[in-house]
């Protein structure tokens, strides 16, 4: 089977694209969507291609076009709502919150909200506090609603599809360091499942849990481990809501050492979440405590270092894996 | 708490029969013990005045663990309680010490006396150090009756992590380490039901069983007895006595073997830490079966130099009281060699296996009729099978042949027994 080299923003439009052409209740709206062609140029060409009613341009108002979404996939519609950061979802989160996420249950499970909403997210740009948060921690809290996150170019390329066929509403977040991330991709690929964590490496002495934007720096830190001779296995969340509990916990009873990594801040965060579920199911099967690497505790800074200094890093993760081994590292 | 048994990693308290002040000498049965096997009266081993009580009733301890102080004639009263007691180890089957209070960890002979570290505060008497240690390693400590105090750690601040356990445990015999598996989901209460009792026992025997089929290179030799003549000699004996004081013919084969042991000194004791310890007398261990499952093995003590009809007496009242359960801690773990006879359920021979850490075992079959060639004639005779099982790593064939020789030699002069 052939392969080619892509970009996970290619993967993204290529899955967007795909959706539109199976689907014609398919349409992206959102800011800057259409002439524009993205905020981070997922959807360029997609204008050209399927014509103003199924790639709308937006009003800068987010709750305005983010209800609009929630309205239109009660009707049957299938709207796949871009945000252009989660920071920005805030002004929607009525819309998400009151709305998307509790209909079917205020209903009495009458209407289902088939909504996805694409959102970017994450710091590492020099964006500055009020572009580079990862509040999907936040969202991952709120029942009714699929929190995923692609991590690599085959989830960017297969989750949309899947996220679309849930009859209920699905945040789909996209780290802004990974667009540029490529990787090879078969000529078919398609959907993926969202139902389960992905093993991304195996290793035998701690287990690294972490999604999004984290990925890839706990697979570099997992490399540095691995020359120090500490073999840890990366547990890639994909969906934040539900958690698969299972493969979390399957590895860490395996490892029995657990370093949650997340770019979302420490307190009240989806790696509290994530180290809570070990200690409940399987503390016996713990070797040390459970460690975390999170950002720092401030909003994202702007300038460079101190943005770097802020955010989980390849060399953070390493040496908490480092400390949880002990003194055998 | 004494080891009364290879197998026995810790017993509960069920009664004292001392108090403090009272005055005890060598010898006397101080405590009631039960174990995974039966219970067991403790007997002291240094005359003394019982000083304080450290174990309760119905607690469960680690062989090593301090059941009482005693107080030597010579020692003065003392006034204070120690604030702390030295971290010490009792040696397995010294019953109580006749020195400070010892506070034992089991199986850890070399376990340091570790002052604790300065930081942590000082701990009131009973209790242990908190120590620092992974859930995962508490867990393996546990499964396998490791100490984690006794370990020590090398995880985040010095915690024990599962790599200690493990180490730990890979120092133990492996025998062990499933008997403590065992013993860790044993009854914990005093009066354990007879069903756990007898799992405990199941327990017990599959741990020292495994361990010997594991560990010990049998070798076996077998030969054929002509007990004619011993059979009439007893039957003329007991002619002339009342039924409770008649031998049976038992007694007769267990004299036999008891003298022949001293003649084979490689076969009557022990195999210890890689070494053969010979028996400081011939103690043989008798296989009682008990009721509703399961066996012990009591010693019958000084076999060699008891008269037979004291053998008898004392293979009664072993045989009573073990199936009553009430054995005194020394016949447990005294025995140096153990005889089995099956022959009362009509087995021809027995192929026994060696109860560790003794170094042989003698089976007897049922006394039957047989086809008899001797001096070119044919004859009918009783006739027994006895089988002995050594360990090869102590004794070689020729001195079991020997041995069995020399039994059949004895049983041909009941007269001399």
């Amino acid at each position: 089977m052939s392969a080619r080299r892509q970009s996970y923003r290619e993967a993204l439009r290529e899955a967007l694209r795909e959706a539109l052409a199976r689907d014609e209740r398919v349409f992206l709206m959102g800011e800057d969507v259409g002439r524009y062609g993205g905020t981070y140029a997922v959807s360029k060409g997609l204008l050209e291609e399927f014509g103003p009613e199924r790639i709308r341009d937006t009003p800068l108002s987010e709750s305005a076009f983010v209800g609009a979404g929630v309205g239109a996939a009660l009707a049957d519609m299938r709207p796949i709502v871009e945000i252009m950061t989660v920071n920005f979802s805030l002004l929607a989160l009525d819309q998400i919150l009151n709305g998307a996420a509790t209909l079917l249950h205020m209903s009495g499970g009458q209407f289902h909200v088939p909504l996805v909403i694409r959102m970017a997210t994450g710091a590492g740009r020099q964006l500055a506090a009020q572009h580079s948060h990862s509040l999907e921690g936040w969202y991952a809290h709120i029942p009714g609603l699929r929190v995923i996150a692609p991590a690599t170019v085959a989830d960017a390329r297969g989750m949309l599809w899947t996220a679309l066929e849930d009859p209920d509403p699905v945040l789909l977040f996209e780290h802004t360091g990974l667009f540029a991330v490529e990787d090879e991709l078969p000529d078919d690929a398609g959907a993926v499942d969202l139902d389960r964590a992905a093993l991304r490496r195996t290793g035998r002495d701690l287990t690294i849990v972490c999604y999004g934007g984290c990925l890839p720096k706990s697979l570099a830190a997992a490399e540095a481990l691995a020359a120090q001779g500490v073999e840890a296995e990366v547990v890639d969340l994909r969906t934040l809501r539900p958690l698969d509990d299972e493969t979390i916990l399957e590895s860490v009873a395996r490892t029995h050492r657990a370093l949650v990594v997340d770019e979302g801040w420490r307190s009240g965060s989806l790696s509290a979440e994530v180290a809570a579920r070990i200690q409940e199911r399987i503390f016996f099967e713990l070797d040390a405590p459970v460690a975390r690497v999170c950002s720092a505790e401030v909003p994202i800074p702007y300038a460079r270092h101190l943005e770097l200094a802020a955010l989980p890093q390849p060399e953070s993760i390493a040496a908490a894996g480092l400390a949880l081994v002990g003194a055998r590292g | 708490m004494p080891s009364l048994g290879a197998d026995m990693d810790s017993g509960t308290l069920l009664e004292w029969r001392v108090a403090p002040g009272d005055r005890v000498t060598r010898g006397q049965i101080v405590a009631l013990v039960d174990t995974d096997k039966a219970e067991i009266e403790i007997e002291c081993w240094q005359a003394g005045v019982v000083e304080r009580l450290i174990a309760e009733v119905g607690q469960k301890l680690p062989v090593g663990a301090p059941l009482a102080w005693l107080r030597e004639e010579s020692e003065a009263v003392s006034t204070a309680k120690p604030a702390t007691p030295a971290l010490a180890v009792a040696p397995a089957a010294t019953g109580v010490r006749p020195v400070r209070p010892v506070f034992a960890s089991p199986r850890a002979p070399d376990a340091r006396p570790p002052a604790p570290p300065p930081s942590r505060p000082r701990v009131a008497v009973g209790e242990s150090r908190r120590v620092h240690a992974s859930p995962l390693a508490r867990r393996l400590a546990k499964e396998r009756g490791l100490d984690l105090a006794s370990l020590a750690g090398s995880g985040p601040g010095g915690a024990v992590i599962a790599a200690d356990v493990q180490r730990a445990a890979a120092a133990e015999p492996p025998a062990e380490r499933v008997l403590a598996v065992a013993a860790s989901v044993a009854p914990t209460e005093a009066a354990a039901a007879p069903r756990d009792r007898r799992e405990g026992m199941r327990r017990a025997i599959a741990a020292s069983m495994a361990k010997s089929k594991r560990e010990i290179p049998h070798y076996y030799l077998e030969t054929s007895i002509d007990c004619g003549h011993a059979l009439e000699w007893l039957r003329a004996r007991n002619e002339s006595r009342p039924v409770s004081e008649r031998v049976l013919p038992v007694a007769l084969l267990l004299a036999a073997t008891a003298k022949a042991l001293r003649r084979a000194p490689e076969l009557n004791g022990f195999f210890l830490d890689g070494a053969f310890r010979p028996g400081s007398g011939v103690h043989l261990g008798v296989a009682v079966s008990l009721r509703g499952g399961g066996l012990v093995a009591p010693a019958l003590r000084d076999a060699d130099l008891r008269s037979l009809d004291e053998l008898m007496a004392g293979l009664r009242e072993l045989t009573q009281r073990a199936r009553e359960g009430r054995l005194r801690s020394s016949e447990f773990s005294d025995a140096t060699l153990t005889v089995t006879s099956l022959g009362d359920l009509g087995v021809d021979r027995v192929f026994p296996v060696i109860y560790p850490p003794q170094v042989a075992i003698v089976g007897f079959g049922r006394i039957a009729e047989a086809p008899w060639a001797e001096r070119g004639m044919l004859a009918v005779r009783p006739v027994v099978r006895c089988t002995l099982a050594a360990d090869h790593r102590v004794s070689d064939g020729m001195r079991g042949a020997r041995f069995l020789a020399e039994l059949a030699r004895l049983l041909a002069r009941p007269e001399e027994l």
